[in-house]
């Protein structure tokens, strides 16, 4: 026995003895290792470090432009010769002029505002100086008349849109190049336009119709807007919240507090991990045959999306809830018994309130989730191209309505160049978003984080 | 087959609070207490001793029926408080455990203030009527868990930012304070330093007076030191139930012996 140990046991006491200042060979290979470790690691983060900037950029670089809206300032006259033609002021009679009726005014208003300001119209015609205005330039209008009726013979102005092409070139969009080779519009124009800018007619600022207005038509890029999809999104993410939360978890606290553990909460479990891995787009399919077709609500409709979303979020709140509860430590559980409190009383005043910060954070990662869903919204028809808005809740959920993630979607199908800022723009709002709910998540979990 | 000798020393003046007959307890297939027939006296200290895994923990849980949380164990056999069977289908264990109170291993305050880990039994089962009764209870309960002068000026501090020896004392006056009238003690100083341990067994001496308590501890001086009657547990059975002095004087299976000298365990 001893003779068998002899060599290793000669090592440290011989004269082979290792000095602890030079590193022996087995050490400089962990060594190495390590350092092999730390620069892949390195390598990673800064490979997911440059996506995420390049990917920043290019949105921010495309779609910032679209919170800046170019306006032309007009002093419209309401000629009553067009547009009331009886004289008596009757809202039948004037509803019945359409937006053609309009656009002459608005296009004499600014071959006036040209010469008034004596500026070089560049041998354009008063048709081809009507064209630079937005073709949403004479409904704007038209409401306005219809609202106000005893406006009608007065002059009023207005600020009204540019059209798509002078916008995009204040814009860097298009350039005289590109415009020689367009039919929408032409150098004399732009030139027209940066004249104008100058004097003060044409100006550009913050878009606050990118928020508030509905989508547009494929032809006036520039009046379309996200109010709509907006709404849509908030009415959706309240059926969530009210639906998901709740079930969510009423049913983990069931399941980690009060089911038995056996077979059929083992299978109930692993349903809902495989839930959670479902694409969603085949909660939209579900969505479709289960609330549309069979349970008949209407199509495009928040209620409907909430629900679909509501299905998809609660496998995420229910891992989320189910992880929370677990982390508490069952010593609080025994000392609550202990004392006499019930089951309920125990998960309610002691389990609950330590597991919440996870609760609240799972909750809003799930909805977070859903927001930014946009699969399964397609099969239910929210991407439908919708311009009125949806009714006050609690009707306003069965009313059409549109989608973050779906108007971003719907607007890059769209031929127009300025419908590519327009998505952008929207996609910045839509991370703006999440980027909110994800620090109100840090938040309340700080501010309900015990320590135990 | 030594489970009698007890008797002729014991019942004459203190009345049986607690006993236990042919009590088993399953966990799914293993059978962890076998047979357990023991008479717990009123306003005296038991201590259950024993090698790990011996069952004294599992049977110390069943007399407030803790083991009902776990969903595998099963009970059988009679355990009567003051004559009733607790696992009666009649009995609510909420009812019980405010009647049987209970010290855990490891302290375990809840993450609140102090008033309120000792509030919180008082306010579930409605003892008190208003805020000062409350705060009465409150002091009470801090004062017989004999940490009142320690913590009284900071009554609304986290219990756990307490120490690990005051944590302990909190959580016994928590237990006390919902008035129970037996007090189980699972190791209540395994986590504790000996300055600790020995705050809290002169508490356990003075709780004497009032309640039955039921202590389970590794620590053998333990035992002789704070206990009147001592149940020996090895692989579930109950070996030897007697008189302290008398179990480490002179034990009467040889089981119990090898034990206390240390061959065993």
């Amino acid at each position: 026995m001893t003779d068998m140990s002899q060599p290793g046991t000669a090592a440290p006491s011989g004269k082979n003895r290792s000095s602890l200042l030079a590193a022996d060979a087995r050490t400089k290979r962990r060594n190495a290792s390590e350092r092999r470790f730390r620069l892949m690691g390195l390598i990673a983060v800064s490979i997911g470090v440059l996506a995420l900037v390049g990917l920043l950029t290019s949105i921010l670089g495309n779609g910032l432009s679209s919170f800046r809206q170019t306006y032309i300032a007009l002093d419209v006259y309401l000629d009553p010769a067009k547009l009331d033609k009886s004289g008596t002021r009757d809202i039948e009679k004037i509803k019945k002029v359409t937006t053609f009726g309009y656009k002459p005014l608005i296009e004499k208003a600014l071959v006036a505002a040209i010469e008034k300001a004596g500026v070089d119209d560049q041998g354009l015609s008063g048709k081809k100086i009507g064209a630079m205005i937005s073709p949403e330039a004479p409904a704007t209008l038209r409401n306005y008349v219809i609202a106000n009726p005893d406006k009608i013979g007065e002059t009023i102005p207005f600020d009204l849109l540019a059209g798509g092409r002078i916008d995009g070139f204040f814009k860097g969009r298009v350039t005289m190049e590109s415009a020689a080779l367009d039919r929408n519009t032409s150098p004399e124009q732009l030139r027209l336009a940066e004249a104008l800018r100058d004097k003060g007619i044409v100006v550009t600022r913050f878009n606050w119709a990118f928020f508030t207005s509905p989508d547009a038509s494929d032809t006036r890029p520039e009046a379309a807007g996200l109010g709509v999809a907006l709404l849509g999104s908030a009415y959706m993410m309240l059926v969530v919240l009210v639906l998901a939360l709740p079930i969510g978890v009423a049913a983990s606290i069931y399941l980690e507090e009060f089911a038995r553990q056996n077979w059929l909460t083992d299978l109930i479990e692993v349903n809902i991990s495989n839930l959670a891995a479902v694409p969603s787009i085949v909660f939209g399919i579900l969505g479709l045959a289960a609330f549309i077709n069979f349970a008949g609500l209407p199509q495009s409709a928040p209620i409907v999306g909430g629900l679909v979303l509501t299905l998809m979020t609660l496998p995420t709140i229910i891992i989320a809830t189910r992880a929370a509860l677990k982390a508490v430590p069952p010593s609080i559980r025994d000392a609550a018994l202990g004392v006499g409190a019930s089951k309920m009383q125990t998960v309610f005043h002691h389990v609950l309130p330590l597991a919440m910060p996870g609760i609240l954070t799972g909750t809003i990662i799930g909805l977070a989730q859903a927001l930014g869903e946009s699969a399964p919204l397609l099969l239910i028809g929210m991407v439908a191209f919708v311009r009125e808005y949806p009714g006050a809740p609690p009707e306003g959920f069965f009313d059409p309505a549109s989608a973050l993630p779906v108007q971003v979607y719907n607007w890059t199908t769209r031929g127009d160049p300025a419908f590519v800022e327009r998505a952008s723009g929207a996609i910045i709002v839509l991370l703006a978003f999440l980027l909110m709910m994800n620090i109100i998540a840090i938040i309340l979990r700080r501010r309900f984080e015990r320590r135990w | 087959m030594f489970d009698t000798p007890h008797r002729e020393t014991s019942v004459d003046q203190t009345e049986i609070k607690i006993s236990a007959r042919g009590c088993q307890v399953y966990y799914g297939d293993t059978h962890a207490i076998k047979d357990v027939s023991v008479e717990i006296e009123d306003k005296t200290v038991t201590a259950f001793i024993g090698p790990s895994g011996c069952g004294k923990s599992t049977f110390l849980r069943c007399l407030n029926r803790m083991n009902d949380t776990i969903d595998i164990c099963r009970v059988e056999g009679d355990i009567l408080l003051d004559g009733e069977d607790i696992y009666d289908p009649k009995v609510d264990p909420v009812q019980l455990r405010a009647k049987v109170g209970m010290v855990f291993q490891k302290p375990n305050p809840f993450p609140k203030s102090i008033y309120d880990n000792i509030a919180y039994g008082p306010r579930i089962h409605g003892l008190a009527r208003n805020k000062a009764e409350l705060d009465e209870i409150v002091e009470k309960s801090l004062r017989r868990g004999a940490i009142w002068n320690e913590v009284k000026d900071r009554l609304d501090a986290p219990g756990t930012g307490l120490s690990g020896g005051q944590q302990q004392r909190l959580c016994i006056a928590r237990a006390i304070a919902t008035e129970p009238e037996v007090l189980l003690m699972d190791e209540p100083c395994s986590a504790l330093d000996p300055i600790a341990t020995a705050q809290v067994e002169e508490l356990i001496d003075e709780l004497r007076q009032q309640y039955s308590v039921v202590i389970v501890t590794h620590s053998m001086q333990q035992a002789a030191r704070v206990s009147q009657k001592t149940a020996f547990f090895h692989l579930g059975n109950l070996v030897e139930y007697g008189e302290t002095g008398h179990i480490f004087t002179n034990p009467e299976d040889p089981r119990t012996e090898s034990y206390i000298t240390g061959r065993i365990g």
